[in-house]
């Protein structure tokens, strides 16, 4: 399966969700394209309403009415996963993708134990009796930290903490062995000293098992830390990718740049945090040129008019600007 | 001891332990309203073991002993104690049997309805679209009128029948359920456990039935306490109205009926006993309903 290792695990090509809603089009995702080998972690990173978790949903083909994938590719595998019939595509969650959410409070049910919950992946995707599924389940909770598994498989999600929670979701996702895992603001709704044990765990857990990672996030400063590469998702488009340390050290597009600046850990001494000025516009009435050009203190006339195309960076990477940012030395 | 896990209690004990066990026990309107059911039940149960007389069989009749009083007024007997009607049927036997039919028409048209009625409410809210909307407008549709208008204007169409009665009830019932259970789909549908459910690749009609039905049942289960209730007084109203069950299966609201002719001849206790009695089990359904629905709704608390 493979054969060459070079070959990407996934490869999402011009990738366009859009939602057809009363008050117009909504483009979520607007021309997204991006690949990812096995055991490589992409973070995708953006505002609030930029569209980062519908790439996600895209990928899983969980898209909802009024949304459609109205153009692109996702080769997954070497097989589109758009042109996929639900029945095949059910094949594929769960046991080749695999994803995990925001809220660790929700995601589990409150109504079953969490042995039943792991056991259910199992029973779904793997022939395992029922003695080694429940193996499986106790060595899988003993890998993502929880104590005393085999005693904590009758419990009931409420008597977790949020965290071991958490701990609990990547279990279920990983236990059935997935080669793409795909992370919705996984940290996001956890306490800030748990957030970096639980990124570590997922870490290790990905690269354990050579599953590539694409990690969702608003958390510009978190994914730096974990990801090889970064794509920064503004109003639906990329605006920029990179490796993750050239994309720190020297973003190209102004966009990027104001993200990197509003991490508080990034200026220390000076008196006022920077933020980027006003806020994502109405995705439904995007400007005609480059969505980020209101909000851009770079921005002139041409910005306003002609949306900019995503351009290879010499040093690697690539950038959707007019008028970039001077590359790092 | 933390290696070795607690048996599993007994599924009585953990009932037992649980707060809503322990507000039933501090409720006095929920322990009456469990008692009178109870009581119903036991005399639907044991019914042939109370009477003396089975009010149907013809041979067991003594014309002669028609329009005897109860026994505390004068001419009565005891061995009517609810005196008898004009055929000479025990009052009280005939209400012991007539029990039997209204409950089981209110707990069997109950279960149809939920059945029904929480299948399109879970179809509706999960799948939505074209679907959706065609379920919730016929329900919106029969809504807007009485439900007892529905069932009358049914039972004129079939004719009179035990069967018929709970075709008519099913028709009206299973309204509330889908509302209910739509709405309640709706938002355990957007909880993560669901999509979580989903991106693990489960079938639809298994996210379905194992993760969002255990979830939206507790509201299901207030209404159906209550709707069984509501059933009962629908029926004894068509039964009243000549068009519920036939005069061979009579129901408590077909025995009102029955006395309502001679009510006014001072012969009270044909209609007045089974009058009491509808009103008696409704209550109690509705005082254990209301505890249920204070209990199990999470906004009341």
């Amino acid at each position: 399966m493979t054969a060459q290792t070079d070959a990407p695990l996934l490869r999402v090509c011009g990738l366009k969700t859009w939602f057809h809603t009363f008050g117009g089009v909504v483009k979520a995702v607007d021309g997204v394209s991006f690949d990812l080998s096995p055991g490589e972690i992409l973070g995708i990173v953006g505002e609030s309403g930029g569209g980062k978790s519908m790439v996600g949903f895209s990928i899983m083909g969980l898209i909802d009415k009024p949304g459609r994938i109205e153009a692109g590719e996702i080769i997954f595998d070497g097989r589109n996963l758009v042109s996929l019939d639900d029945n095949a595509m059910q094949a594929v969650r769960g046991r080749q993708i695999a994803m995990i959410f925001q809220d660790p409070m929700t995601a589990l049910n409150p109504l079953y134990t969490i042995g039943n919950q792991l056991e259910e992946m199992l029973t779904l995707h793997t022939d395992l009796g029922p003695q080694a599924r429940r193996e499986r389940c106790i060595e899988m909770l003993a890998e993502v930290g929880i104590p005393q598994p085999e005693a904590r498989l009758g419990a009931y999600p409420h008597q977790f903490s949020g965290g071991m929670r958490q701990r609990v979701v990547i279990a279920i996702a990983m236990i059935a062995g997935p080669r793409l895992l795909i992370a919705d603001e996984p940290t996001t709704a956890l306490d800030v000293t748990i957030q970096a044990q639980l990124l570590r765990l997922m870490k290790a857990q990905v690269e354990q098992r050579r599953t590539a990672l694409i990690m969702i996030t608003h958390d510009l400063a978190a994914v730096s830390q974990m990801a090889d590469r970064i794509v920064v998702l503004y109003c639906g488009r990329v605006v920029e990718i990179g490796a993750s340390a050239a994309l720190i050290a020297g973003p190209r597009h102004p966009y990027t740049r104001g993200l990197l600046d509003s991490i508080p850990a990034n200026h220390q001494g000076r008196s006022r945090l920077p933020q980027i000025p006003g806020t994502v516009p109405d995705i439904r009435k995007l400007p005609p040129g480059c969505s980020f050009a209101p909000r851009c203190p770079r921005a002139a006339e041409r910005c306003r008019s002609e949306i900019p195309e995503l351009t290879a960076a010499p040093a690697g990477g690539a950038f959707a600007c007019h008028f970039p940012l001077e590359a790092a030395p | 001891m933390a290696t070795n896990m607690p048996a599993a209690p007994s599924a009585l004990r953990r009932f037992m332990a649980s707060e809503l066990a322990h507000n039933w026990l501090r409720s006095a309107s929920a322990i009456a309203g469990s008692i009178i059911i109870l009581g119903f039940v036991v005399m639907v149960t044991a019914g042939p073991y109370l009477t003396a007389q089975n009010p149907y069989d013809v041979r067991q009749l003594d014309i002669m002993e028609a329009f005897k009083p109860p026994m505390w007024l004068e001419g009565g007997t005891g061995q009517y104690i609810l005196g008898t009607d004009q055929q000479g049927r025990d009052v009280w036997a005939s209400i012991v049997y007539g029990s039997r039919i209204s409950l089981f028409i209110g707990l069997a048209a109950m279960l149809g309805s939920a059945l029904i009625g929480a299948t399109l409410g879970l179809v509706a809210g999960f799948y939505g679209g074209r679907l959706d909307t065609v379920i919730m407008r016929i329900a919106d549709i029969q809504l807007s009128f009485p439900s007892v208008l529905i069932a009358l204007v049914l039972m004129s169409a079939f004719g009179t029948g035990v069967d018929k009665v709970l075709i008519a009830l099913v028709s009206v019932g299973w309204v509330v359920y889908a509302r209910t259970v739509r709405g309640a789909t709706l938002r355990e549908k957007s909880r993560e456990y669901v999509q979580a459910a989903r991106v693990s690749g489960l079938p639809n009609h298994k996210i379905i039935l194992k993760h969002v039905l255990p979830n939206v049942l507790t509201p299901l289960i207030v209404i159906a306490t209550i709707q069984v209730g509501t059933f009962i007084l629908i029926e004894a109203s068509l039964s009243f109205l000549g068009v519920g069950v036939p005069i061979t299966q009579p129901s408590l609201g077909l025995l009102i009926k029955n006395g309502f002719d001679v009510l006014f001849s001072g012969l009270w206790w044909i209609s007045v006993f089974p009058g009491l009695f509808i009103m008696l089990v409704v209550f109690g359904i509705n005082l254990l309903g209301d505890f249920l629905r204070d209990e199990l709704n999470p906004r009341l608390k």
